[in-house]
């Protein structure tokens, strides 16, 4: 039997923008519902502050970042504490090449948002899928 | 009017008590005090940040933690935050035992009427560190 390793899907705190939103609602819907089984995720501050079991994951097994803007804190933190992410995206950069304008509720996202979401979400499965073929 | 006062919620993504402290926090800067209140992202301050770092060491803060492991508390004040207060959910599911909030995503019903709650607490501190410091 050939076990694929699960993927770590880490979204950054993101709490200053929708983009933070975006990111996290985007990678529960990963979580949730697009690829369950083969998909855990961290929380980004606890993942910092030097949590062991937390560390000891993203060393073992392979991460996706995904950072709400260009300062990619869940990129640089995943390199700096366990190693560097086998992709990642910048959401910020992503809607720019997309002609998309953020939502612009951080808190709840409208319908356009919550579409939003679904299309990285997609994208983001995607990606688990490539990383999951290729271990 | 004063520096607004920094809530800083933790980032919880794995459970609904990170979603309702996140939730409360937005409520607060966004709806209840815009005027009085801002928050910060807390991987940020966190990952060295300097103006961010500068931020919670020159403002009062509220920190805002969805799980035991209090990683907004800890880590803001490992920043050298100066916090003024400290608002836990487990504390409001305590007073509150018939609530079960279990989605995280979206928040369903019970977890938006916590939200809702610890969101009017944590403008009411935030009023009370406004006037303090008039």
């Amino acid at each position: 039997m050939n076990l694929k390793p699960k993927v770590g899907v880490v979204s950054c705190s993101g709490e200053c923008c929708a983009l933070g939103t975006l990111s996290r609602v985007a990678t529960r819907l990963v979580l949730e519902e697009l690829r369950p089984y083969q998909t855990v995720t961290l929380c980004l501050p606890l993942f910092l502050a030097g949590e062991e079991g937390e560390h000891t994951f993203a060393k073992e097994y392979p991460t996706i970042a995904v950072d709400g803007c260009g300062k990619l804190c869940a990129r640089k933190a995943i390199a700096r504490f366990s190693k560097e992410p086998v992709d990642g995206v910048d959401v910020e950069a992503l809607l720019k090449e997309w002609r998309v304008k953020p939502p612009k509720d951080r808190r709840v996202l409208n319908d356009d948002g919550i579409e939003l979401a679904r299309r990285l979400a997609k994208l983001l499965a995607e990606k688990v899928d490539a990383v999951q073929g290729a271990a | 009017m004063g520096k607004p006062v920094l809530v800083i919620p933790c980032s919880g993504i794995g459970k609904p008590f990170g979603s309702i402290a996140r939730d409360a926090t937005f409520r607060v800067c966004d709806d209840l005090r815009p005027e009085k209140a801002d928050t910060l992202c807390l991987s940020l301050i966190v990952m060295g940040d300097e103006e961010a770092r500068e931020k919670v060491a020159s403002s009062r803060c509220i920190t805002v933690d969805g799980c035991p492991l209090a990683c907004s508390h800890n880590n803001v004040a490992r920043s050298g935050g100066n916090i003024a207060a400290e608002f836990r959910v487990m504390d409001l599911l305590r007073e509150n035992r018939g609530l079960r909030p279990r989605a995280v995503t979206f928040l369903d019903e019970d977890g938006e009427k916590l939200s809702k709650m610890l969101g009017d607490r944590i403008a009411a501190k935030v009023d009370e560190l406004s006037e303090g410091s008039r």
